[in-house]
């Protein structure tokens, strides 16, 4: 599958979500995120992959309002979002989403899984009371789980079956642009493909736009159209997929291409290794 | 009889842990042989057994689980015979672990000094000058730079990957002849992780150490093992020659592990297959193949009788019916 053709395609589309200068500086100096500009188009994943500290997450957060900018916009379909009080951004939410890392810790252990997919139903009013019981049933299949998880507590599942749940969450209250934010890093091998797959064909089927944000390459460059490569609070080279891959400038891009372990032992000795300083 | 090439040899290895539900074996009947300077590499998910392995072989258990049956035999020593005197004496001098967590294996009240001369002052004998010294000539072999400074530091004042560095430094100031790395880079980012393998690598070239290397990540396997060890619900369910494993992989389970890992090297968009269900949360009851539920090409005699280890090729072991039918092979694998 590819999405080349609305890749960048400024003429006419809009952004669906841009940043401007966006900057994140804590106390004590800590400049998480310093400057950081980008462009989000509909139906387009666009990939932040970057080191622990390099202030990926801490983007991720601010989109979602979950952190406040110190500096900098944050356009959502042409608004400002980055100063709006918590109530303006509970109305935003239904159109952001974000997808967490843990399945494990993201899910109320004491809720049973209906309850916990019609708990944004009901507080966002997505569909009328009667009809929450089908809209449940509606996005277990969305996400390949079967009707007979609806009683069951998050315990009683995998990790990747509750990742499974925290899609269906996010899904649930038919969102535009969905913020991963490692979503398969806790997950074991044999599932991830699972969870990449799935968040593919439902980017197909519900024509929805994707910030991914992860640490291996791996992943990011199987499911993003472009990407950005994040250091130290900055981006510091972005652009599509196969430049990234193929024609790296910035020397910390290539550092982590170099640092990058490939499953075929035959390569093995054909990298050289790029120390990075920091 | 010992084979003499074999510096270390695990024979029918079978460790359990007592539960509510009864005993739950979570290593079961694991054999591998490992020689000087080779790295062998034990992949498997959570829950596969294979840091159990490690540390029923580094007799490191915690309460409430215990060894089975089996020998660990190193240089001809049963080490599971052994008291825990002679244990103390073999275990962080001659085989030297390191963990995963960099911040929770080093004692965060101690300096990295004290804590890097206790194990050489107890195991080299050496006075507390002498091992300093020695500590000093390690942190800097391992690359870490004003090593008389960091020898003063608390662990909390580096970074992980100067605390991974301090870890191997201390893993290896013993010079020991087997190293057990159980998920050494995982906490890291992918920067330091290549630096980390690179001078583990070199270190044990350097001291002809073994390394077992445990892992869930097949890039790490591909760019540092010589042999691995796949391991599927606490049984090794192939074995092979790094090079063999990754382009003739015999058993489904490792054929879809190879098949659902994101290439970075080929820009083949196709859809990554992926090995549908999860591994069975229970398997000491399952009588057939535990792989049997997630596998493509399961048959009765899979559901009803388990495959053993057998030969598939050359120094190739698998666990699969399917592979032995194709191989025509019938011959058990002999740790003799």
């Amino acid at each position: 599958m590819s999405n080349e053709n609305h890749i960048r395609d400024n003429n006419g589309l809009q952004p669906l979500l841009t940043l401007e200068n966006l900057k994140k500086y804590y106390p004590s100096d800590v400049k998480a995120v310093d400057g950081v500009s980008f462009q989000i188009y509909p139906g387009e994943t666009l990939g932040l992959v970057g080191e622990s500290g390099s202030g990926k997450s801490t983007i991720g957060k601010m989109i979602v309002g979950l952190e406040k900018p110190t500096d900098g916009r944050i356009l959502f379909d042409g608004r400002d979002i980055s100063g709006l009080s918590s109530k303006e951004m509970m109305n935003l939410r239904s159109e952001l989403q974000i997808v967490f890392q843990d399945p494990y810790s993201s899910l109320n252990p004491r809720k049973r899984i209906a309850d916990l997919l019609a708990e944004p139903l009901k507080v966002h009013r997505i569909v009328p009371a009667k009809d929450i019981s089908g809209e449940v049933d509606r996005l277990l299949e969305l996400v390949r789980l079967p009707r007979s998880s609806k009683n069951r507590y998050p315990h009683e599942f995998s990790g990747g079956q509750r990742q499974r749940i925290g899609i269906a969450r996010a899904l649930s209250l038919k969102p535009k642009l969905i913020i991963c934010d490692e979503p398969v890093s806790a997950l074991d091998v044999s599932i991830q493909a699972q969870i990449l797959n799935l968040l593919k064909d439902l980017q197909k089927e519900l024509n929805l736009t994707y910030l991914f944000i992860a640490h291996g390459l791996g992943a990011v460059k199987y499911v993003s159209d472009r990407i950005a490569v994040m250091h130290q609070g900055k981006i510091v080279e972005i652009g599509n997929k196969a430049e990234i891959f193929h024609d790296p400038k910035h020397p910390y891009t290539k550092a982590l291409l170099d640092a990058s372990p490939i499953a075929d032992p035959r390569l093995r000795n054909k990298k050289k290794l790029t120390n990075v300083p920091g | 009889m010992i084979n003499m090439n074999d510096l270390l040899k695990v024979d029918h290895l079978k460790t359990g842990f007592e539960s509510d539900y009864g005993t739950i074996v979570s290593v079961d009947d694991v054999s591998f042989r490992m020689k000087s300077g080779e790295t062998l590499a034990i992949v498997g998910e959570s829950g596969s057994g294979k840091s159990v392995t490690a540390l029923s072989m580094m007799r490191l258990l915690g309460t409430g689980s215990r060894i089975m049956g089996g020998q660990v035999l190193f240089e001809g020593k049963d080490l599971l015979k052994l008291n825990d005197q002679e244990m103390c004496d073999i275990r962080g001098n001659q085989m030297s672990m390191i963990f995963q967590e960099p911040m929770t294996s080093l004692n965060p009240v101690l300096t990295i000094g004290y804590q890097m001369c206790e194990s050489i002052m107890i195991h080299l004998k050496q006075s507390k000058k002498e091992a300093w010294a020695s500590a000093v000539e390690m942190l800097k072999k391992v690359g870490l730079p004003r090593p008389e400074a960091i020898m003063k530091e608390y662990p909390f004042a580096l970074s992980g990957g100067m605390r991974q560095r301090v870890m191997i430094a201390m893993a290896m100031s013993c010079r020991p002849k087997v190293l057990i790395a159980d998920e050494p880079t995982t906490a890291l980012d992918v920067t330091v992780q290549a630096q980390i393998m690179k001078l583990m690598k070199e270190l044990c070239e350097e001291s002809g150490t073994a390394i077992l290397l445990i892992t869930h990540d097949l890039g790490v396997v591909a760019e540092m093992a010589d042999r691995v060890l796949v391991m599927y619900a606490g049984q090794v369910v192939e074995e092979a020659d790094v090079f063999t494993l990754f382009e003739d992989p015999k058993h489904p389970y490792t054929q879809g592990l190879l098949k659902s890992i994101p290439r970075l090297d080929s820009d083949d968009d196709a859809e990554l297959e992926s090995i549908p269900g999860a591994v069975p949360a229970r398997y000491e009851s399952i009588q057939g193949c535990r792989f049997y539920n997630r596998c493509p090409y399961a048959t009765e005699k899979c559901h009803a009788e388990m495959p053993l280890l057998t030969v598939t090729g050359k120094d190739h072991f698998t666990r699969c019916w399917e592979a032995q039918r194709i191989e025509g092979g019938v011959e058990e694998v002999a740790y003799e």
